[in-house]
């Protein structure tokens, strides 16, 4: 049974469950304020904006605080069963995933401090430019992720898990390509390896959007596909059940 | 490609494609009976009770429409709906009290075991020894707690001897956790006991006759939230040795108690399944309607 659009008989409740959704799709879009502004930082060698990036943390992980005590208020005082549960839960597990998203992008903005303390000579471009491409995919997917959480969309959602696919492929890549540069040239190695954190931190967020998007599955569907080696067989019999459903 | 992206993909491809191994038939058994259908596995591996097309009027009013249902061994099963949708008429059916209505008509297939309860052959009174029956509001005898339990082996001849009838009413008791408050004052009557300890020594007369499945038709409305938690975990208790079908208006009780539930709406049953799944992703629209109170 996917979710039901109804309205409750306590319309206080319907109130209560529009506020939390609002709130975390709030953080969602700060969040994503954030990695752009991060990336924004590193490309123009703004100190002042990765230091901003490094500060606005504060106001995603109070948000977290506040949108974690209202699931809590909501199960204690409401008893949500079914589609109810299953979003204040998908919510609850959204707003944790969030939350590192906002620590990547924390991440981020403390290496470019690194990176352009002003006492090492800044890195050469090609050191830098696998981050673009990366952290674009990265926004992209967490875009997507509020957008099919608004939405309920499961194909999205499914587009998400395997977008996560290619960020790990261009991780790999980047890495490679990092690895090839510092054992040509062991003067790369600071730079390089203060590279290979952003990366990491890019590659991660992509993982905490893969798990939002299984959040989603979860909400609207009721199945957990989350398992990674079950991930196969779970989406295989999750579309045998939804062909089923589609048939007359 | 990765391979698990390659995996995604096949899985994805396979969700758009339409698989030539997959027949009409859903993912959820669906039982047809006269174009009605109950959602989720209405049988199960060891039933005590089953129950085939059965069919209530109360003169020309169908108050129950079709129902099949496997009651299991020893499991607790909740029925579940809101008021009027038939389910304490179907609980009532399950141990004939409805014969006591005159314009109550059941028509249909009840089996307790193998023998079918509606047959001409069946003593009712024993039927009621073998499926014995807990009500909304305690109703002790106006006697004493001792009597209160002995009568039902009394008359059933089920002790010989009165050491023996005082054994049997001493376990009856403890099995109904209430020995303890009782012990010294077996000679009072019943009614001088709380509604909880009232509830639970008309628990311990049920017992007392060694029935196979207790009915419980809305047990814990009229009591307090402590002498509720109380009777829960009796009935946890209880599933070791009997089969228990419980009624209740509380859905936050048939999540804690059972382990199966059922859906009743308007007279039809709507839905069975495992509680936990009934509780987190029901199949049916009307039930999720119910248990998430939209229903209006």
């Amino acid at each position: 049974m996917a979710i039901s659009h109804d309205a409750h008989t306590v319309k206080q409740f319907d109130l209560q469950l529009a506020n939390l959704r609002n709130l975390v799709l709030e953080m969602g879009g700060l969040v994503e304020d954030q990695i752009k502004r991060a990336i924004k930082a590193l490309d123009e060698e703004d100190m002042t904006a990765a230091r901003e990036v490094i500060a606005r943390d504060r106001l995603i992980n109070g948000m977290q605080v506040k949108i974690d005590e209202d699931c809590i208020s909501l199960i204690a005082l409401r008893q949500p069963v079914s589609s109810d549960l299953r979003t204040v839960m998908a919510l609850f597990n959204t707003v944790s995933e969030l939350e590192r998203i906002g620590d990547g992008t924390k991440k981020v903005a403390r290496m470019t401090i690194q990176i352009y303390d002003g006492v090492s000579s800044p890195p050469s471009a090609r050191l830098l430019r696998d981050v673009t491409p990366m952290a674009e995919l990265a926004a992209e997917m967490l875009h997507n992720g509020l957008d099919a959480l608004v939405r309920l969309d499961v194909e999205k959602a499914l587009h998400i898990i395997r977008s996560d696919d290619d960020l790990d492929q261009e991780f790999q890549s980047a890495l490679r390509r990092l690895i090839t540069y510092m054992m040509e040239d062991s003067r790369t190695i600071g730079h390089a390896i203060n590279v290979i954190f952003i990366i990491k931190a890019l590659e991660r967020i992509g993982d905490h959007c893969k798990n939002i998007a299984e959040h989603i599955v979860y909400l609207v569907e009721g199945k957990n596909i989350q398992q990674r080696r079950n991930l196969d067989m779970s989406l295989a019999t999750f579309a045998q059940e939804k062909q089923q459903e589609q048939e007359p | 490609m990765s391979t698990t992206t390659i995996e995604i993909k096949t899985a994805l491809d396979t969700m758009l494609k339409p698989n030539p191994h997959v027949g009409k038939q859903s993912s959820v058994e669906v039982t047809d009976y006269n174009n009605r259908q109950t959602v989720g596995k209405i049988t199960v591996d060891h039933p005590k009770m089953i129950c085939r097309g059965v069919n209530v009027y109360y003169g020309e009013k169908h108050a129950l429409k079709n129902v099949g249902i496997d009651i299991g061994a020893n499991e607790v099963i909740a029925f579940i709906g809101p008021s009027g949708c038939g389910k304490s008429t179907f609980l009532r059916c399950l141990n004939r009290m409805n014969d006591t209505i005159p314009v109550c008509r059941v028509v249909g297939q009840i089996k307790l075991d193998n023998d079918d309860i509606y047959d001409k052959s069946i003593d009712v009174v024993q039927l009621r020894a073998r499926v014995g029956m807990v009500f909304q509001k305690p109703n002790p005898f106006p006697k004493s707690i001792y009597e209160n339990v002995a009568y039902g082996p009394r008359i059933h001849g089920m002790v010989n001897t009165k050491p023996e009838l005082d054994d049997l009413v001493r376990a009856s008791l403890e099995r109904a956790g209430l020995i303890k408050e009782v012990e010294k004052r077996l000679e009072e009557p019943g009614t001088s006991l709380s509604g909880g300890q009232q509830q639970r020594l008309c628990i311990a007369r049920a017992i007392a006759v060694d029935p196979e499945v207790i009915l419980m038709d809305e047990p814990c409305s009229a009591l307090d939230p402590i002498a509720t938690a109380k009777i829960e975990e009796l009935i946890d208790e209880l599933r070791e040795k009997y089969t228990i079908v419980i009624v209740t208006h509380s859905m936050q009780q048939a999540a804690r108690v059972s382990q199966r539930t059922a859906y009743f709406h308007l007279g039809d049953l709507i839905e069975v399944g495992e509680t936990d799944q009934i509780f987190t992703n029901p199949k049916h629209k009307l039930t999720e309607d119910y248990i998430t109170g939209r229903f209006g």
